[in-house]
């Protein structure tokens, strides 16, 4: 049994080498406070719960479902920490990317005390995600022994010891796997498939070994990351083998994108939810659109990013949509051929102009 | 006064500005003129209401755009011609337009229209333009539909002309207006026509109405204009310069963007009490500013809490009678030793009995 002891940074290294030190001490020296999913209902495979003894401090909570707070670089997109505390309902748990960060691996490890204090968020929750949602990657850049990240100053490959080199100086709370999820440009071949379900593993155990010796970590949870592209066999390979791993959450990767057939990717979603235990948390990447999510908590799915309504800012829209949902198929026909509700509050002109605005625009937006 | 244009400070909310201490910032007639016009704004309860503002609005008369935006503008007697860079068309702003959008929008302050030229222009113009600023601000005056609302101050011109100056200064002192600026500076002079310039128009006003040296600015050039008799000021480099990666300190100013500050893990100011010196460091600005606006809102808080707490250390000093003091620390942090005082500083200082040492 892994015994995880939750303070602060600086004092971490030293108490945990003292725990270890004196055994018969080690129980009760350690905080038994690794965080817990208490599910109240799961209602036609939605489930219902709270993600507790988050954070350095272990007293942050988590609804189910629920999102992350997305940044870049370490920031909110356009925000401070002021206008941020001006919105209700900020999400607990912040999502920093890799590749937004990466570059300041050399800062992070003279700074020494971690990213969250570096970013002046030194009570949040920190999920560090491999990409940036926004900015999909160029295909065809990993390998059985590295992972692309692109950040701002241009491709830089990860092997696992480097990965969990920058994780030491980054010190987040939860970490996503490195990870091949390069199945979703265009036809995934099987090969390719079950090489990213193979990579993956392999980099789980790497990283969990190095983890092991790392005292900056000890507090941290690592996400094991679910591949397969559309191989319903590998999709479920993934799924078991990762379940065995002491991972603390899981990952549905590479359902973003346009390239797997809407079907396809709910019932694989499906399919993988029903393979992992029920007290950890699942989590998805790429999801943004409220129908969406909604279809992936019907399917068993905890977690979501939040960078769709940063995407809407970008095309100058802003969010307006009724909350009550009804998941009427002839409505959804209509709806994936067109802009539907932009026309409810105008006339005809409004949805030629909304339409010649941004084709991106959804019908959860007002331009 | 922090300027925010466009009816909007630049990267930060109304509430962000007021919680900084701010109780009053600018609005530019030309520029909400045009976009989105006095009509909706009237429709919006003023600019007050459509920026959400509840402190005090000082409103520029859009003259200063016939220098800043002048190829694309014409003076004549009637007002100034210009073609708007919004949609190619040509407007006409006149004393009464002018005041008329300003009372639309409604602001606590207005200026009046001003024949304005650039402080480097020499010759005939320059008279021209300070008579014309007089007629016009009698226009001005006679056009606000709300005398008992909104101030409207006079623009004393007359370039770095002494006997121009004087006499405009003769000529509206006599006008019955709730306050003065000293238009026609900061534009770019030397700085020791700058000061004798702004003296000799302190020396004129009338003690008991404020005086709004327009344009400035550099903290020095703030500390000495107070010493000089002014005060009430306005200047774009605070927030400009945050938008370019520049923190402003009390000994210069710091450009976050550059690589030095990259491990750099102190806050901009150890002394500075604002939102972002309270949790940021400059590394972590320096990392942001690569890619993320929100380093620019976050300098641009800090650069305004900057600004503002001068301003009232100098208030501070001033009423417990140690104002000299105050000016020879100032000057010692901001320049490190006498040697690298400006001598303009020194001078316009010197003129008012405050020796530095």
């Amino acid at each position: 049994m892994t015994c995880r002891v939750l303070i602060g940074p600086g004092k971490r290294a030293a108490y945990v080498r003292e725990a270890a030190g004196a055994s018969q001490d080690l129980h009760a020296a350690c905080q038994l406070t690794s965080m817990k999913l208490s599910l109240s209902k799961v209602v036609s495979g939605c489930r219902l719960g709270t993600l507790t003894n988050l954070g350095k401090n272990g007293v942050q909570t988590m609804e189910l479902p629920g999102c992350l707070l997305y940044t870049k670089t370490g920031s909110p997109p356009h925000l401070t920490h002021d206008t941020l505390q001006a919105i209700k309902g900020v999400p607990a748990v912040v999502q920093l990317t890799l590749s937004t960060l990466v570059e300041l691996h050399e800062v992070l490890e003279e700074y020494k005390e971690g990213i969250g204090k570096f970013i002046g968020m030194p009570e949040s929750v920190l999920y560090c995600s491999l990409h940036d949602p926004g900015s999909p990657c160029p295909s065809g850049y990993n390998n059985n022994k590295t992972v692309s990240i692109w950040g701002y100053g241009g491709r830089m490959e990860m092997t696992g010891s480097k990965f969990m080199s920058m994780q030491r100086a980054l010190q987040p709370d939860w970490i996503q796997c490195l990870s091949d999820g390069d199945t979703i440009s265009g036809e995934t071949s099987r090969k390719r498939a079950k090489k990213s379900v193979d990579r993956s593993l392999s980099f789980l155990d790497e990283c969990l070994q190095l983890q092991e010796k790392s005292p900056e970590l000890q507090g941290s949870v690592m996400v094991g990351v679910i591949e397969g592209g559309d191989m319903l066999e590998e999709r479920l390979r993934s799924a078991r083998e990762t379940a065995k791993r002491p991972v603390g959450g899981f990952l549905l990767d590479g359902f973003q994108g346009q390239a797997m057939a809407k079907e396809t990717k709910l019932k694989l979603m499906a399919s993988v939810t029903a393979e992992l235990p029920e007290d950890k948390p699942r989590l998805i990447h790429g999801i943004g659109k409220p129908d969406e999510v909604l279809e992936c908590i019907e399917r068993g799915v905890d977690v979501f990013e939040s960078f769709y309504p940063y995407q809407v800012t970008e095309r100058g829209c802003a969010l307006s949509f009724s909350y009550d949902y009804n998941p009427d198929p002839e409505a959804a026909v209509i709806k994936q051929n067109g802009i539907q509700d932009a026309g409810k509050n105008g006339t005809e002109k409004d949805i030629n102009e909304t339409s010649k605005a941004d084709p991106e625009i959804t019908s959860f937006e007002i331009f | 006064m922090p300027v925010g244009t466009q009816g909007t400070m630049k990267g930060i909310t109304a509430r962000q500005l007021e919680a900084l201490g701010c109780r009053i910032c600018l609005g530019n007639t030309y520029h909400l003129g045009m976009r989105p016009g006095p009509e909706l704004i009237k429709q919006a309860n003023g600019l007050h209401g459509f920026m959400n503002w509840p402190q005090s609005l000082l409103t520029d008369s859009g003259g200063f755009q016939m220098v800043s935006l002048v190829e694309l503008s014409e003076v004549t007697e009637e007002g100034v011609r210009f073609r708007s860079p919004y949609d190619g068309e040509e407007i006409l702003l006149t004393p009464e337009k002018s005041i008329k959008i300003q009372n639309a929008l409604g602001s606590d302050i207005m200026m009046q229209l001003d024949d304005v030229v650039s402080s480097t222009v020499r010759g005939p113009r320059v008279e021209e333009a300070m008579y014309r600023s007089i007629r016009w601000l009698d226009r001005c005056i006679a056009a606000n539909s709300k005398p008992d609302q909104q101030n409207l101050f006079a623009i004393v011109q007359g370039g770095l002309d002494p006997a121009l100056r004087t006499k405009c200064l003769e000529e509206m002192t006599q006008r019955d207006v709730p306050g003065f600026a000293i238009g026609g500076l900061s534009g770019g002079e030397a700085k020791d026509r700058f000061w004798r310039m702004v003296t000799l128009s302190t020396d004129r006003l009338p003690r008991g109405k404020p005086r709004y040296l327009m344009g400035v600015g550099y903290a020095t050039d703030l500390v000495v204009c107070v010493a000089l008799g002014c005060d009430m000021f306005d200047c774009v480099f605070p927030t400009r310069t945050a938008r370019f990666g520049s923190a402003l300190v009390p000994w210069g100013s710091l450009p976050v963007k550059n690589k030095q500050f990259a491990k750099d893990f102190r806050p901009i100011d150890e002394n500075c009490d604002c939102p972002t010196c309270r949790r940021y460091s400059r590394a972590f600005l320096h990392a942001l500013f690569r890619s993320e606006t929100a380093a620019m809102h976050l300098l641009t808080v800090h650069n305004i809490a900057y600004q503002l707490n001068l301003m009232r250390s100098i208030r501070e000093s001033i009423v417990e009678q140690r104002f000299p003091q105050f000016v020879r620390d100032f000057m010692r942090t901001m320049y490190g030793s006498r040697e690298r005082y400006p001598p303009w500083a020194m001078e316009a200082l010197a003129s008012v009995n405050i020796t530095l040492e």
